[in-house]
């Protein structure tokens, strides 16, 4: 069966939403950089929280780059308008993580120059400022941004905020602050399961439930305005760019999958919230995991179906970007297709490794003993 | 879209700031990764627990460095489209490939060994634990060959073409991407360039305690490891290097030209061992372009072209054309790619109109003359010649002192291995100060590279000018500032860090 373009654009901006999906799961590391100073009440409780997220971070920072690349890899044309436009929103973000990839190595080692505290501080602004702003750079992704792009496809901003404008609408707003609240969740459950310590663990269910109040009333919100909002829609064959009112409704009317796949991420993960509040589960971070993986796969797939447009322009709605006039070419997408392949393999051996690296949970003792801790 | 002096400068800046920062790191990180795991290796075959400690010693300043790589990686990535957008969109298609592999078989592989090295001491079993450490090698040397392939290609570009109507590269053979011969010389001389940087971290550190008299028996070992290493490195270095030469002097003569200061070409043209540029040489003047030179003769031809009697164009023939040997003025050049961009937008304009006869016909004019596109842009014939200072200082300070570092290595093999190491405390003092020289060298390779390739961002293709994003200089200037103080003060920092940790030595570690 000859695969066609649209084909492999899907298939692309499906393998996207996975990747974005699973960096946001993986923000439970930048949500427990927000807790050291809430779940833990002195400095050797404080340590034990660093290390444990410390054995992880890279592996968020990682996905991040990955969903990075992926972006520029199968779909050029968004990559170029959207980091080269919203300037400073970008910006901002890699100052974010810049900072958070040295805190973990320099926070404790002596001679550090600026401070357990200032390393801690970074840990902080990362886990807070960094998810906040990739959650409104994400929500732009369904409010649209402020850009053109000519015949030659090369782009232009059109507001001097370069981004910074997107701080002014409820919605980006709200998406950030949703993110920044999920991966607070997930960072206390993170740390139920991870660690064996029982001053930590009386701590989290407040917090759990606390967090996850927010985050409930920020994605209903959320889902509400996206199920309402009018969607931008593009036709292949004329290359015209139009609204129809209701589209990410008719989306998950019309797709089965989506909606089914949507609908049970987000039971997935109000069940795990429920078994971690009110069975005292530990293991609820991998039913909340799933199904924050699942329900953002989908909540960002929509955005490319359908002649859905991704990320609509408010300046020129006829420079509005679909899977369909953004991509790599043919030959271009075939080839990482064939490499995606690895997408399983490379999941295979981060599984294996940390099952084995996590047969026993984290303790004091450990880090006190290991030659090797932050 | 042309952009203005201003914004490009900038973002010229800021790319070269960021880049020169990353590769400050990069380069131990390839190398020490490789010298740890062969120093475990020992360890694990001979159950000495002292390799154990010298292992894990390197390890921790190896993870200290690996810090700061990641926070100045992340920022080149992202770069690409922040401040080179355009270039993005036209290259994309080719570079997204290399990038996204990159991400997923190296950085994937070096994040998840990384912490399995580190932590995984007392919860995995030793061949677990070394198999990791060596994984962590191959990802971070994978890495490095992604991007190197993807840097090539801008150097070099193949296995493409252009495609009118998304006014772009299209990639059409991933192998020639992949086995571009560029990026086959470039890998290879980086990487080893690595190896030996790394390889003179060790013994300049090692010399260190020996001439502090302490932790003897473990500096020994440890240089012997890494003088082996960064002589049997060096020599592959030198074979590399000669082969990274001579893909210039196949792809990119004006580099070649500008890297030896050489405007009138000759045969037999000579390698300039020292020099000093006249800085009121112009271009064609006809005068020397050196206060005074010591040359050795041929040495350039045999470097460009393997040959000790071949000929090697200068800037002049390049720019003015020669007809004895064939080469096209960038007049000429220029001329034709102003024509293939007009029929370019002639196309883009017809077939908006639905004439579909002119679209075809303005087409057919765009591919006659596509060749030279990217010399349409450029206003005049000298634009297309690099810094001729930077390129030529930047070459001869880092094949100077790449033969310097080979003979560091063999005197401190030799020095340990008849064991009068310890006496011999001039050489020990030279081995420490030679290791900030190891980055000078790094520093200048890049900037031959990257900097012999101007006015080009892509080779003959797109001038730097075009490929910037579209953004205000200011937030440029903003973000470059805010760069060079956050690099800054984490880099003090890590120093610091390094030094402190170095001072507390093995032992306790
Ligand atoms: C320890 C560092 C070091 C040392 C001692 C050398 N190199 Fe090098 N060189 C590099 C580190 C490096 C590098 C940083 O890795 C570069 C920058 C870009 C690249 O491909 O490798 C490089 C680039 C580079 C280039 C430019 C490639 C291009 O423009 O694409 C040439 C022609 C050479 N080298 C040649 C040599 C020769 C003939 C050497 C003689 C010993 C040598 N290098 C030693
Ligand atoms: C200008 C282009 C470059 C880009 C876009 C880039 C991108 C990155 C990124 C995103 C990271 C962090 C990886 C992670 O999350 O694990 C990184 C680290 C790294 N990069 Fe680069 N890089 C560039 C240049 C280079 C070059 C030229 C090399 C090697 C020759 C290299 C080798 C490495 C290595 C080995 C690491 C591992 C971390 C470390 O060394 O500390 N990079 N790079
Ligand atoms: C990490 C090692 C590297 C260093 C130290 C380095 C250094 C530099 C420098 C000094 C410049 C400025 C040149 C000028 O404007 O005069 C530059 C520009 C640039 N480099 Fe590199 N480079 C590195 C790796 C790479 C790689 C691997 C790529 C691509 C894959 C790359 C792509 C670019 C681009 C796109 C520009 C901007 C356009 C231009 O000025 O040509 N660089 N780099």
């Amino acid at each position: 069966m000859e695969i066609t373009l649209y084909g492999l654009q899907v298939y692309w901006w499906f393998l996207v939403s996975l990747i974005g999906a699973f960096f946001v799961f993986m923000t439970f590391i930048q949500g427990g950089q927000t807790l050291l100073y809430t779940l833990a009440k002195n400095e050797e409780e404080r340590d034990l929280l660093v290390n444990s997220l410390g054995r992880k971070w890279e592996l968020t920072f990682t996905s991040l780059v990955m969903f990075g690349g992926a972006l520029f890899a199968a779909f050029p044309l968004f990559y170029a308008v959207s980091f080269g436009g919203a300037y400073y929103v970008w910006m901002t973000i890699l100052f974010c993580f810049i900072i958070q990839a040295v805190a973990y190595e320099y926070r404790k080692k002596p001679d550090n120059v600026y401070g357990t505290r200032f390393y801690e501080t970074l840990l902080y602004i990362n886990g807070s400022l960094g998810i906040f702003l990739i959650g409104v750079a994400l929500g732009t992704l369904f409010s649209g941004g402020n850009f053109t792009v000519n015949e030659y496809n090369f782009s232009k901003w059109t507001q001097d905020s370069y981004g910074l404008e997107a701080l002014l609408s409820p919605f980006n707003l709200a998406f950030g602050l949703m993110l920044v609240f999920l991966a607070r969740v997930q960072g206390a459950l993170y740390f139920y399961n991870s660690l064996d310590n029982e001053a930590i663990h009386s701590r989290v269910q407040s917090v759990v439930k606390k967090n996850f109040t927010i985050f409930l009333v920020l994605f209903l919100y959320i889902l509400a305005t996206i199920l309402l909002q009018d969607g931008y829609v593009y036709d292949e064959s004329s290359k015209v760019v139009s609204i129809e009112p209701n589209k990410f409704l008719h989306i998950f009317l019309n797709s089965t999958l989506s909606l089914i796949g949507f609908t049970s991420g987000v039971l997935a993960l109000l069940f795990g919230v429920y078994t971690a509040v009110f069975e005292s589960s530990s293991k609820a971070i991998f039913l909340t995991g799933t199904g924050t993986v699942i329900t953002v796969t989908f909540l960002l797939f929509i955005l490319g179906i359908d002649n859905s447009i991704f990320y609509p322009s408010l300046s020129d709605m006829q420079s509005s970007l679909s899977i369909e006039n953004s991509s790599g070419s043919y030959y271009s997408l075939s080839v990482m297709a064939v490499v995606s392949l690895l997408v399983p393999i490379v999941l295979a051996y981060i599984i294996v490794v940390w099952k084995s690296m996590d047969k026993t949970k984290l303790t004091v003792e450990e880090i006190q003993n290991d030659s090797h801790h932050y | 879209m042309e952009h203005s002096e201003l914004l490009i400068d900038w973002s010229r800046a800021q790319f070269a700031l960021t880049a020169l920062y990353h590769w400050l790191f990069v380069p131990l990180t390839l190398g020490l990764t490789f010298i740890v795991a062969i120093m475990e290796t020992i360890y694990v075959r001979s159950g000495d627990e002292k390799w154990k400690t010298i292992t894990k010693f390197w390890m921790g300043l190896l993870a200290i460095n690996f810090a700061i790589g990641l926070a100045t990686g992340i920022i080149m990535e992202f770069e690409f489209g922040t401040n080179w957008s355009n270039y993005s969109w036209i290259v994309g298609d080719i570079f997204g490939a290399p990038l996204a592999i990159e991400g997923l078989m190296a950085f994937f592989m070096e994040s998840t060994f990384f912490a399995v090295m580190f932590f995984g001491w007392d919860k995995v079993t030793k061949r677990m634990h070394l198999t990791s450490t060596w994984l962590v090698a191959l990802g971070s040397n994978l890495s490095a060959l992604w991007i190197l392939v993807a840097n090539g290609w801008m150097q070099h570009p193949v296995g493409m073409h252009f495609n009118p109507d998304t006014a772009r590269n299209e990639m059409v053979d991933f192998w020639a991407v992949l086995f571009n011969p560029n990026a086959v010389s470039k890998f290879l001389h980086t990487v080893t360039s690595g190896y030996v940087l790394a390889s003179l971290f060790v013994v300049a550190i090692s010399s260190w305690y020996l001439i502090k008299r302490r932790d003897t028996q473990f500096a020994r070992r440890s240089i012997v490891v890494a003088a082996t290493f960064g002589l049997t490195a060096s020599l592959f270095l030198l074979a590399t290097g000669d082969e990274s030469a001579h893909q210039v002097a196949q792809n990119q003569p004006m580099k070649l030209a500008a890297m030896e200061g050489l405007y009138e070409g000759e045969k037999r043209a000579g390698i300039i061992a020292f020099g000093l540029l006249d800085d009121t040489k112009e271009i064609a003047d006809g005068k020397d372009p050196f206060h005074f030179s010591f040359e050795i003769p041929g040495a350039l031809s045999f470097l460009g072209y393997h040959d000790v009697n071949a000929f090697v164009p200068g800037i002049d023939d390049l720019l003015y054309g020669n007809k004895n040997h064939d080469l096209t003025p960038v007049t000429e050049m220029m001329r034709q790619g102003k024509i293939a961009l007009q029929a370019l937008k002639d196309y883009k304009k017809y077939k908006k109109e639905g004439d579909s006869e002119k679209t075809a016909e303005s087409l057919k004019i765009f591919e006659t003359y596509q060749q030279y596109m990217g010399y349409g842009y450029l206003e005049k014939p000298e634009d297309a010649v690099p810094n001729v200072a930077i390129s030529f200082y930047s070459f001869h300070t880092m094949v100077g002192l790449g033969t310097l570092f080979m003979l560091i290595f063999f005197i401190s093999l030799y020095f340990t291995m008849i064991n009068v190491i310890e006496q011999k405390r001039w050489f020990l003092y030279i081995a420490m100060f030679t290791l900030p020289l190891g980055y000078v060298a790094q520093e200048a390779g890049w900037i031959v590279a990257e900097v012999g390739r101007q006015p080009w961002a892509i080779q003959g293709m797109l001038p730097v000018g075009m490929a910037a994003s579209n953004v205000a200089a200011t937030s440029v200037m903003i973000t470059f500032w805010l760069f060079a103080v956050l690099f800054t003060g984490l880099l003090i920092a890590e120093i610091k860090i390094m030094l402190k940790q170095i001072k507390i030595g093995p032992e306790e570690h």
